[in-house]
C-alpha cells in the first residue's frame, strides 16, 4: 500500500520524467550518453568470446581476460522483455562460465558450473537462452575459479519496457574493480600461509603509546589484552588490500583518471557496479549530493545522501545534478582505507578536482564481535562481591578468553543492582532466569546487559553451544557506556544467541549477542559530518510482489577462522557439505543470518531476491537485494519467495571467501511431487 | 535371504534419499556424467584446496668471541585445512671446527584440533655425530596474547624422554620493522651420557631479533642470542672444555614462500 509520502515522492519523480522521457527514451540515445565504453552490444542475439590477453592495466603489462577483446567486458544493453540468445565461445585453455548477476532466469541458464550446468570447456561454446523479466543495472562475470579477479566481468543495462520512472539526461556506468599483478591463485595461497600478509595497517608499538596518551594506560592496555586474549585484531578489515590491489573505475586506475562528462544542469545517472573480487568501497563525490534511485537493479524511493557503501557485487544507481561548469572527484575509498579508486566528473576533458586524502583507518569494536552493548565496559564499578565464582571453570576452552561455567553459579546471590542502578538506572526486574538451563552447556558466559535479558529462548541442553564472553571483567566499564547504547539495547532485547552448528577448528568466534545493524552506518562512517546511506533508508519503489508472512525461518551463520583463513556457513565449508539447503517451491520463508566473523560479507543468492526485513510486519515496500552486506556481529533477516525451481548458488561474494568454502547450494523443489 | 533384505533395503532407501536431496536438478538438462564431474570439481574448488608453506624462520650466522656458527631453523608444511604433513629442521654448524654440532629433522602429521592449535605426532632424526631416532608428540599453535607456541615431547630409541618448549612473540615498531623475542627451553626426563645431556632443565635459548620486512616474504635481521646450559649438562660441557653459557650476535634472513 502506498502512503501519502510515497505518492508525493513518486509523483515528483514521474512529473520530471513524463516531459523529458517521452522525447528522449534513454535506451535510444545510450550510445551518445555512455562515454568511454566502446563496443556496447545491444542485439538480442550476440556472441561473446572469452580470451586471455596481454595488455596494459594501470600502465603496467598484465595478463588478463577479455571478452570480445575488451577489458572490462563489453557493456550489454537490452530491453525488458527481450528474448536473449547469447553465444559464449571459450578461447581459454581452461573451462569458463558467465553468470548473469541478479537475473531472474531458468536455473539451467544461470551459469554456475556444477550447479546450473557443466560449464564451458576450453575451446567449446555454449548458448544461453532466456527471456529478460526485469530492468535495471546489472553485471555479468565468470563463476569459474578466479577468473573474475583477472578481468572476466562486464556491465549490463536493461531498459524498462514501461517508461523509466527515473528521469535522467545522461548516464555513466561506474564499474569498480580491484586488479592485482599477482596470480590470484598465489594471492589465495598466501592468505592460507599467512592470513595477515596483505595487512599493512596493523597496530604498532607507536600506536599503543598514542593510545596511552589519549585514553590512559589502563584503557590502552586493557584493549590490547582483550583483543590479544581472543587472538583477534580490531584492524582486521580486509584480507586483500591496496598492498597488492590497484583499484579501477571502468578499467582506469586513479592515475589514468576515468572521465565522465556532463553539461551543467543535467540530471546525470551514475550506475555504480562493484565488480571487485574482494573490495568494499565507500563512495562519495565531494561537493555533489547524490540521490539513490536504484539498488541491485530495482528502483527505490529516491533518497538523498552524500556517501554510500557498496559491497562487492552490489549495484547502486544515483542521480547527480551538477549545476555549474564544475569538476568533481568520484572518490571510492576501500573500507579499510588503504586504497581507493577514483574518477572525474567534469564538463570537459583536462579538468581535475582535488582527490581527498584517505581518512584514518577505523577499528572494530566489541559490537563487531557480536557482543553488542559491551563496548568499553568496566566492571570495576560493579559489585561482584556476592557473586559465586568458586565453581567457574577457566580450564579448557580454546577460542575464548574467559569461558565461565555457570552450571553452579548462583544467580540469586549476584548483586549488580545497587552499583548500576544508581548510575544507569537499569531495571533488573525484567530479568528472567527461570527458563535458563545451563546444566549441560559446555561453557557459558555472562550476559552483560541486564536490562532486558530474555533467557526464555535459551536452551543449551540441546545445543553444543559455546557461548562465552572473551572479556576480562576488569576492563568493563558500565559507567562510560553511552546512553544511546542502552537505548538500542532496550529496543533489541538481548537474547543469548544459540549456535546450533558444528564448531571446531574452522570457527574462531561465535557472536554472543548479534544485533540488527541495518540502520547503522558502515564501519568508519559513523561520525563523518555528512549524510551516509544505510540499508533502512532503502524502500522499494514498486510494491513487493509477494506480501505473505514467511511460513518458516531458516537461520544460517557466517563463520570463519581468520588465522587459518577458513570461511564457511554454519562452520561447514562447501567442500564438506553433503546436501543443499532445500526451499519448498512456492513457499515464502525467512532467512536469518548471523555474522559470527569480524568482517562484513556481501552475501548473494542466485535466482531469487532477498526482501530485506527492515520493520517486522511490513511486507509491502521492503528493499529487494540480490546481494547484501552483513556487518560483523550482525543478525539480520531477509524474506524469500521460492518461486524459481532448480539449484542455485548462495555465497559470500568476496571471491577468496567463496573459494575457501563460504558457499552453499539452495535447491528449490516441489518436495511433494 | 531375509537377512540380506534386512541390510539391502535400508541401503536402497538411503541411496534414494541421497538422490532426492543432492543438488542434481541440472541433470535433466545436461549430460548427467558431465554434471557429476563439474559438481565434484566445484565442490573441491570451494574449500578443499591443497596448500603449502616453506619458511626459514632463522637462517643466521652467530658470532661469539671470534667463533662463528651457521644456525638454521626451517619448517615446511603441505596439506589441507585440518591435516598437514609438517617438516621441521634445525641445526648448528660450527664454522671454525667444520663440525655439524646439531642437525635434526622432524616429519610430523599435524592435525587441527581447535581454532588455534594443532596436534602433531611423528618422527625425529638427529644427523649429528650421534645419530638417533625419536618419536615426537606435540602441540603447536597460537596462545592468547599472540604467543606462537611449539611444545613437543620426544622419546629416543633408547627410551630417553625429553621435552622442548618454544615461544615467540612479535612486536611491531612499524608495519615492516618487527622485534621478535624468542625463548626455547629443553628438559630431559633422564640422563643421556651418550649425547651429553643431564637430567632436568638442561638448555635454554633466549633471542631477540629485529627484522625488516622488505617484502612480507623477505626479511633480514640483526639480533642477539643467549644460550645457557644447566646442571649436569653444564658440568659435562665444562669437562669438555666448553662454556656453559654464551652470548652471540646474530645476523640472518627470514624467508618464506
Amino acid at each position: 500500500m502506498l502512503n501519502r509520502r510515497h505518492f508525493l515522492e513518486k509523483s515528483l519523480l514521474f512529473g520530471a520524467v513524463s516531459g523529458f522521457q517521452a522525447l528522449l527514451p534513454a535506451w535510444a540515445q545510450s550510445g551518445r550518453f555512455i562515454a568511454d565504453l566502446p563496443g556496447m552490444l545491444t542485439a538480442n542475439n550476440i556472441s561473446l568470446t572469452v580470451e586471455q590477453t596481454k595488455s596494459a592495466i594501470a600502465g603496467k603489462s598484465a595478463r588478463h581476460i577479455t571478452l570480445n577483446g575488451q577489458f572490462p567486458a563489453p557493456l550489454l544493453r537490452w530491453r525488458e522483455g527481450d528474448d536473449l540468445s547469447i553465444q559464449v565461445i571459450n578461447g581459454l585453455r581452461e573451462p569458463t562460465s558467465i553468470h548473469w548477476h541478479g537475473f531472474l532466469l531458468p536455473f539451467q541458464m544461470d551459469g554456475v558450473p556444477g550447479l546450473s550446468y557443466p560449464g564451458i570447456p576450453a575451446g567449446d561454446k555454449f548458448t544461453y537462452r532466456f527471456p529478460l523479466k526485469q530492468s535495471g543495472t546489472y553485471w555479468y562475470h565468470s563463476h569459474s575459479g578466479m577468473q573474475e579477479q583477472i578481468g572476466h566481468y562486464g556491465p549490463i543495462i536493461v531498459d524498462p519496457a514501461e517508461p523509466d520512472p527515473v528521469a535522467y539526461d545522461r548516464e555513466h556506468v561506474i564499474m569498480l574493480s580491484d586488479w592485482t599483478f599477482e596470480n590470484p591463485e598465489r594471492v589465495f595461497a598466501k592468505l592460507k600461509k599467512m592470513s595477515e600478509n596483505y595487512n599493512f595497517q596493523q597496530r604498532t608499538v607507536g600506536e599503543f603509546f598514542r593510545d596511552v596518551e589519549s585514553e590512559g594506560i589502563d584503557a590502552a592496555m586493557a584493549n590490547r589484552l582483550m583483543w590479544g586474549d581472543m587472538r583477534m585484531t580490531p584492524i582486521d578489515l580486509a584480507d586483500v588490500t591496496g598492498a597488492t590491489y590497484t583499484y579501477l573505475v571502468n578499467g582506469h586506475s586513479p592515475a589514468e583518471n576515468w572521465l565522465g562528462l556532463f553539461r551543467p544542469g543535467e540530471r546525470v545517472r551514475l550506475r555504480f557496479i562493484n565488480a571487485s573480487a574482494m573490495s568494499i568501497f565507500n563512495v562519495r563525490i565531494p561537493g555533489l549530493p547524490m540521490t539513490v534511485v536504484q539498488s541491485d537493479g530495482l528502483n527505490v524511493v529516491p533518497v538523498a545522501t552524500d556517501e554510500f557503501q557498496i559491497g562487492t557485487a552490489e549495484t547502486f544507481d544515483v542521480i547527480v545534478q551538477p549545476n555549474a561548469d564544475q569538476v568533481f572527484t568520484i572518490m571510492c575509498e576501500t573500507n579499510d582505507r588503504y586504497g581507493y579508486a577514483s574518477a572525474t566528473l567534469a564538463t570537459r576533458a583536462g579538468m581535475r578536482a582535488a582527490v581527498p586524502s584517505l581518512r584514518p583507518r577505523p577499528t572494530l569494536t566489541m559490537k563487531d564481535m557480536g557482543m553488542s552493548g559491551m563496548e568499553g565496559m568496566n566492571m570495576d564499578t560493579m559489585n561482584h562481591s556476592t557473586m559465586n565464582h568458586s565453581t567457574m571453570n577457566h580450564g579448557a576452552s580454546e577460542a575464548m578468553a574467559m569461558p565461565v561455567d555457570h552450571s553452579n553459579m548462583d544467580h540469586a546471590s549476584m548483586n549488580h543492582s545497587e552499583s548500576i542502578q544508581s548510575t544507569m538506572a537499569i531495571d533488573h526486574s525484567a530479568m528472567d532466569h527461570s527458563a535458563m538451563n545451563h546444566g549441560d552447556s559446555e561453557a557459558m558466559a555472562m550476559p552483560m546487559d541486564h536490562s532486558n535479558m530474555d533467557h526464555a529462548s535459551m536452551n543449551h541442553s540441546e545445543s553444543n553451544a559455546q557461548v562465552t564472553m572473551p572479556m576480562d571483567h576488569n576492563e568493563m566499564n558500565h559507567a562510560t557506556m553511552a546512553m544511546s547504547e542502552m537505548d538500542s539495547m532496550a529496543t533489541q532485547p538481548m537474547a543469548m544467541q544459540a549456535h546450533n552448528h558444528p564448531q571446531g577448528p574452522g570457527v574462531m568466534n561465535t557472536a554472543m549477542n548479534p544485533v540488527n545493524r541495518l540502520h547503522e552506518r558502515p564501519l568508519g562512517l559513523e561520525n563523518v559530518p555528512h549524510r551516509v546511506l544505510v540499508y533502512t533508508d532503502l524502500e522499494s519503489l514498486d510494491p513487493n510482489p509477494d506480501t505473505r508472512e514467511p511460513g518458516r525461518e531458516i537461520e544460517l551463520h557466517l563463520t570463519s577462522n581468520m588465522e587459518r583463513y577458513m570461511w564457511s556457513f554454519d562452520g561447514v565449508k562447501f567442500s564438506e557439505v553433503k546436501e543443499p539447503i532445500v526451499f519448498q517451491q512456492g513457499e515464502r520463508l525467512r532467512l536469518s543470518m548471523v555474522n559470527d566473523t569480524m568482517m562484513p560479507h556481501p552475501v548473494h543468492l542466485h535466482g531469487m531476491y532477498f526482501d530485506v526485513v527492515i520493520r517486522p510486519g511490513e511486507h509491502h515496500h521492503k528493499p529487494r537485494k540480490h546481494t547484501i552486506v552483513i556487518k560483523p556481529g550482525e543478525k539480520m533477516s531477509v524474506d524469500i519467495t521460492a518461486d524459481a525451481p532448480g539449484d542455485w548458488a548462495f555465497h559470500c561474494h568476496l571471491l577468496y571467501h567463496m573459494h575457501a568454502g563460504m558457499m552453499r547450494a539452495v535447491s528449490v523443489r516441489d518436495q511433494l511431487s | 535371504m531375509r537377512n540380506c533384505l534386512h541390510y539391502v533395503l535400508p541401503c536402497c532407501l538411503l541411496l534414494a534419499g541421497a538422490q532426492a536431496t543432492a543438488q542434481n536438478a541440472a541433470d535433466e538438462f545436461y549430460d548427467p556424467a558431465a554434471m557429476a564431474a563439474a559438481r565434484e570439481s566445484v565442490r573441491h574448488m570451494h574449500g578443499d584446496s591443497l596448500n603449502s608453506l616453506i619458511i626459514g624462520e632463522r637462517l643466521e650466522n652467530q658470532v661469539h668471541d671470534g667463533d662463528s656458527a651457521l644456525v638454521w631453523e626451517a619448517q615446511g608444511w603441505i596439506g589441507y585445512d585440518l591435516n598437514k604433513l609438517w617438516l621441521k629442521t634445525e641445526g648448528h654448524y660450527n664454522n671454525e671446527s667444520n663440525d655439524t654440532e646439531e642437525f635434526e629433522l622432524q616429519a610430523l602429521w599435524s592435525h587441527a584440533i581447535s581454532p588455534f592449535w594443532d596436534f602433531q605426532v611423528g618422527w625425529r632424526h638427529d644427523f649429528q655425530d650421534i645419530q638417533q631416532d625419536y618419536a615426537v608428540i606435540g602441540l603447536m599453535g597460537l596462545a592468547p596474547y599472540w604467543f606462537e607456541m611449539d611444545a613437543a615431547a620426544f622419546i629416543s630409541e633408547d627410551g630417553d624422554a625429553s621435552a622442548r618448549l618454544e615461544a615467540e612473540y612479535e612486536l611491531r615498531f612499524t608495519q615492516r620493522l618487527i622485534l621478535q623475542p624468542r625463548m626455547e627451553l629443553n628438559y630431559a626426563f633422564s640422563e643421556d651420557l651418550e649425547t651429553g645431556i643431564g637430567k632436568g632443565m638442561h638448555k635454554a635459548h633466549l633471542g631477540l631479533r629485529l627484522r625488516y620486512e622488505f617484502k612480507r616474504e623477505i626479511a633480514p635481521y640483526l639480533g642477539v642470542a643467549w644460550e645457557n646450559s644447566y646442571g649436569d649438562t653444564a658440568s659435562m660441557l665444562r669437562v669438555a672444555g666448553q662454556d656453559s653459557s654464551e652470548t652471540s650476535v646474530v645476523i640472518g634472513l627470514r624467508l618464506w614462500y
